[in-house]
């Protein structure tokens, strides 16, 4: 409890600094710390935060006003017409003044028309998407983020481009998600079955953490992603690298998947290119497939990866079936065609939203998995 | 100053026989079976009072978790169920029967002289009702636990979430008939039961608060049994209302289950606010003022409670302009609000104000009331919603307002204590574990407003080191209301066995109850009490033999004492 009060009193002297420390990172959940907020706001670092911390002051300064108006008036009396005999009477029997209760019903209103108008006027400014931007796809999942970019590119963090408004398109694969980023003050809910939309523009380069605000189920609390905020010219190159795999041609990619380390020797400027059972796992991660599919064998909400390969799975209807390419493919893309004994068919379909090549590589992954097993 | 000496002859009691409702007949099943509104109110709190005390262990369990960012005492799925039980008892089966179930049961007929309610087996249905809707609600426990929140928001909970769903969407459903029956009930009795010459602003505001409920009840709950039908039926039988893959529209079910859970909000705050005017104006030993707009007040926040329920979904995706009529109904509701407090405050200008304990739970009210409420300001502002939505910020603000009501339930379990059970409490422990809740519930409660505007979002098992601080602060608040509420439970439980024996009116309150014996006859009076204005205190006079009021007609026109 002391210790809490220091920390309490440690903070409130930090916030007052406004220290402009790195990005530090948290690591029980590996998301940005945020120690550039106030004592009520976290960092601002969108170009519409300051328009919403502006109002949440203007609104607090008020209750503060009348809290301690009413709390002061109730102290007051408690003081001075605190009953001190029991034969002791009211000082007035008034039952009622019409104009001061006329008075006080709708004084106040004045004020609460202000606060509705600045609300809603703010809200549209901040609901209203500009006409344009760079436009990035949200996915979301139970219990992982994907950011689709024009180039193909999916990713489990959000990159943005500093000082650029980002317009994002958000879909979800199973319940009700939302996207909520503190420090941009954005908060949407993502639904299944349509699209919501919104948008911000970062005004500050950095890390900063992204949650999901509407409850999903049991690791709801573990759907977190960072947003990181490139200077201008580094988001190009950050976003040319990220997806080597895309950027390949077919007569490349046969190429690559037939000797990949030799391929990766003879092509330096391909940055980030990996083994396919390497890029397969960093899919693994970034998919969302390690949210029910453990590496280690650990049983999740799906079956582990490892040792999988090549085995005849059981299925819930009682047959069975070998894992190969084929299975893996269906498995992918039309999930609950043939569903594992012990399990639920619960895993969404992920047509559309993966590319025939990471399909490769993921079977790629599983093969290693395997094979590690065997060698053993 | 001068006060008046007592003659000893009106002192004391009238002698009158020794039966009264609570030893007319005893045994099992002379409980069981019983039509008498007094017993059922009983019945009702010991129900409620025991359900609080589970609702209390959930949260204590939720809050040691939270002690640290990752796994503390338990798991993922025990914490989603834990948070989940808490709010389904505390909303469902705690606050929204228990001011006018418990306690509205008990002094309703006797305020208006009458004796018992109009239906008296239907409301003995309504207690049953109670009974079964909680077991089903407690049994899923036994089936697994649901953790959907006390939402039940679709599709995961029909599609993903555990098979204990069933049970607790049955039981909430039930107790949905108990809170119907009940509001029908009330209706009927204040219409058609009220003493002779009793008009409608004869009433206590007490039943003006009740009757405004009992609106809501029979109106609201009707569309949440609806719901939780459609609910069970697309979880059951596939059919699609809700669940994008089987064409239905999650969002529908947000507008669905928020036109009953706002309103029934209200069906949580009404009775407070009306147990609040009696308190207020009984222990200020002042007419309450300004009757009326406190009356209507009531009526108007039943009625605009209908039109607020879209504030619940600003960030939904439903249109500006719906979000914007929503915005604007959701600031209306805050004058009648307003008016209420306006109005407590000026009751007790220039009264006479002793602090027993129930009037520390009043005094308590107005100021957790007067937080929860303007922090409401936030959130019905579009703007500032979009970023306090569904963070710990709502949390603290729905905390707030519904353990006011929780502390307005308790000051007036302490009120008609002596009353119902014809036994007096150990005050200076009362007014103790008042002030541990008091201390212990801001500790816990406002420190989630700062993680909450600092970003924390809510029903969260994990979470980022930074609002570890917080978090550990709200928990210590929360061990501290445990202890207010385990010494609560000791007194009162000590007071009916070696309590002082009641006086007939140990407050110098002026509604009818007090003018019957403690505890009342099984016919609740001895003779028909006389009505007059009940607000009014100057026929009340301490009588140091009766450790009580009595009351004693003063001429008309008879020097009052001196102040
Ligand atoms: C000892 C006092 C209490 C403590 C320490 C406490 C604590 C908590 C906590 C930690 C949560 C979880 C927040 C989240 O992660 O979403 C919660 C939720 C909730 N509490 Fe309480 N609470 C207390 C009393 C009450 C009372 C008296 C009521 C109402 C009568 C209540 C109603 C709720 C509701 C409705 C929720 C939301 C549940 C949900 O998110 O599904 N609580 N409470
Ligand atoms: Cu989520």
């Amino acid at each position: 409890m002391m210790t809490s009060l220091a920390f309490l009193l440690i903070h409130l002297a930090q916030a007052a600094a406004t220290t402009t420390a790195p990005a530090v990172t948290d690591l029980s959940t590996n998301l940005p710390i945020d120690n550039q907020g106030t004592v009520w706001m976290p960092s601002q670092a969108s170009t519409t935060a300051h328009q919403i911390d502006a109002l949440f002051h203007f609104i607090l300064y008020l209750c503060v006003f009348f809290f301690v108006l009413i709390i002061g008036c109730m102290f007051y009396f408690m003081g001075v017409y605190r009953r001190r005999h029991p034969e002791q009477r009211a000082l007035s029997n008034a039952t009622h003044n019409t104009p001061l209760e006329l008075a006080w019903s709708i004084l106040p209103g004045f004020l609460l028309v202000i606060m509705f108008w600045w609300g809603f006027t703010v809200f549209l400014d901040v609901r209203t998407s500009p006409a344009d931007g760079y436009a990035i796809n949200v996915n979301a999942q139970q219990w992982s983020w994907s950011f689709g970019y024009p180039n193909g590119h999916e990713d489990n963090n959000l990159h943005v481009p500093v000082n650029t408004n980002i317009l994002l398109t958000m879909n979800s694969a199973d319940v009700l998600h939302s996207f909520y980023v503190p420090s941009f003050r954005v908060k949407m809910d993502v639904v299944p079955g349509r699209y919501t939309k919104t948008w911000f523009n970062a005004n500050k380069t950095g890390e900063y953490m992204l949650l999901c605000a509407e409850y999903c189920g049991k690791q709801h609390s573990d759907m977190n992603a960072k947003v990181i905020v490139h200077p201008k010219e580094d988001f190009p190159v950050w976003l040319a690298n990220a997806d080597p795999l895309s950027r390949l041609t077919e007569e490349q990619l046969a190429e690559f998947k037939s000797n990949p380390d030799k391929f990766i020797k003879g092509h330096p400027e391909l940055q980030g290119l990996e083994p396919p059972a390497s890029l397969g796992r960093k899919l693994w991660d970034r998919k969302g497939c390690k949210t029910c599919h453990s590496l280690d064998g650990a049983t999740n909400t799906g079956p582990t990866f490892k040792g999988v390969w090549g085995i005849q799975q059981p299925l819930r209807d009682g047959s069975s079936i070998l894992v190969d390419e084929n299975f893996v493919r269906d498995s992918i893309l039309n999930p609950n065609k043939n569903v594992a004994k012990g399990y639920d068919a619960v895993m969404p379909t992920y047509q559309g939203r993966v590319k025939d090549r990471e399909i490769d590589m993921i079977i790629a992954m599983l093969k290693s998995l395997s094979e590690k097993e065997t060698k053993k | 100053m001068a006060s008046i000496s007592v003659p000893g002859a009106i002192a004391g009691q009238p002698a009158r026989s020794k039966a009264n409702y609570l030893n007319a007949s005893s045994g099992f099943l002379s409980w069981a079976f019983t039509l008498d509104h007094k017993r059922i109110g009983v019945m009702y709190l010991v129900g409620i009072f025991t359900a609080f005390l589970l609702g209390g262990l959930f949260a204590l369990l939720v809050r040691t978790e939270l002690l640290t960012p990752g796994p503390t005492i338990t798991t993922h799925d025990w914490y989603n169920r834990f948070f989940t039980l808490h709010g389904a008892i505390m909303v469902f089966i705690v606050i929204i029967p228990g001011i006018p179930a418990a306690l509205g049961n008990f002094a309703l007929p006797i305020m208006i002289g009458a004796k018992d309610v109009a239906f008296p087996r239907l409301n003995l249905a309504s207690f049953y009702m109670w009974v079964i809707g909680t077991l089903f609600a407690i049994s899923t426990l036994a089936f697994g636990a649901v953790d959907t929140g006390w939402t039940f928001y679709t599709p995961y909970s029909t599609k993903y979430a555990f098979n204990g769903m069933i049970p607790v969407v049955a039981g909430a459903f039930i107790l949905g008939f108990s809170s119907i029956f009940t509001g029908l009930n009330f209706i009927v009795t204040i219409h058609k039961l009220r003493a002779p010459g009793m008009g409608w602003f004869g009433l206590p505001l007490f039943l003006w608060s009740l009757y405004a409920t009992a609106l809501v009840q029979i109106l609201a709950t009707p569309v949440l049994g609806i719901t939780l039908l459609l609910l069970l039926v697309e979880r059951t039988l596939g059919v699609g209302f809700f669940n994008p893959e089987l064409g239905g529209d999650p969002v529908l079910f947000q507008h669905f289950f928020w036109f009953y859970s706002h309103p029934a909000v209200y069906i949580m705050i009404l009775p407070a606010m009306g147990v609040m005017s009696e308190l207020i104006s009984v222990f200020s030993h002042k007419h309450i003022f300004g009757y009326k707009f406190i009356a209507f007040s009531s009526v108007a926040i039943a009625l605009l409670g209908f039109l607020v329920w879209g504030h619940h979904m600003f960030v939904s995706g439903q249109s500006n302009l719906v979000g914007m009529i929503f915005s604007a109904i959701t600031f209306t509701i805050a004058v009648p609000s307003a008016i209420k407090v306006f109005n407590w405050l000026a009751t007790m200008y220039k009264g006479s104000i002793s602090l027993n304990s129930p009037m520390l739970y009043a005094l308590s009210f107005m100021w957790i009331f007067g937080i929860g409420g303007l922090t409401g300001l936030f959130l019905g502002t579009m703007a500032t919603d979009v970023h306090l939505h569904d963070t710990y910020f709502v949390v603290a603000h729905f905390h707030y307002v519904m353990a006011g009501t929780i502390f307005v339930l308790f000051g007036g379990i302490h009120y008609w204590w002596p009353k119902m059970t014809g036994k007096m409490f150990n005050e200076p422990l009362a007014r103790l574990s008042c002030l541990l809740l008091f201390v212990g519930f801001n500790v816990t409660f406002f420190t989630q407003f700062m993680m909450g505007s600092h970003g924390m979002p809510r029903r969260y098992y994990n979470y980022p080191a930074q609002f570890q601080m917080y978090h550990q602060i709200s928990s210590a608040g929360s061990y501290i209301m445990g202890l207010g509420v385990i010494l609560m439970v000791g007194y009162l439980l000590h007071s009916l066995a070696r309590g002082r024996k009641a006086p007939d009116n140990p407050w110098g309150g002026a509604t009818f109850e007090w003018r019957t014996s403690s505890p009342p006859p099984v016919e609740n009076f001895h003779e028909q009490p006389v009505v007059d204005d009940l607000y009014d205190y100057e026929k009340l006079f301490w009588d140091e033999q009766a450790g009580g009021y009595v009351r004693r007609e003063v001429p008309d026109g008879a020097a009052r004492p001196a102040h």
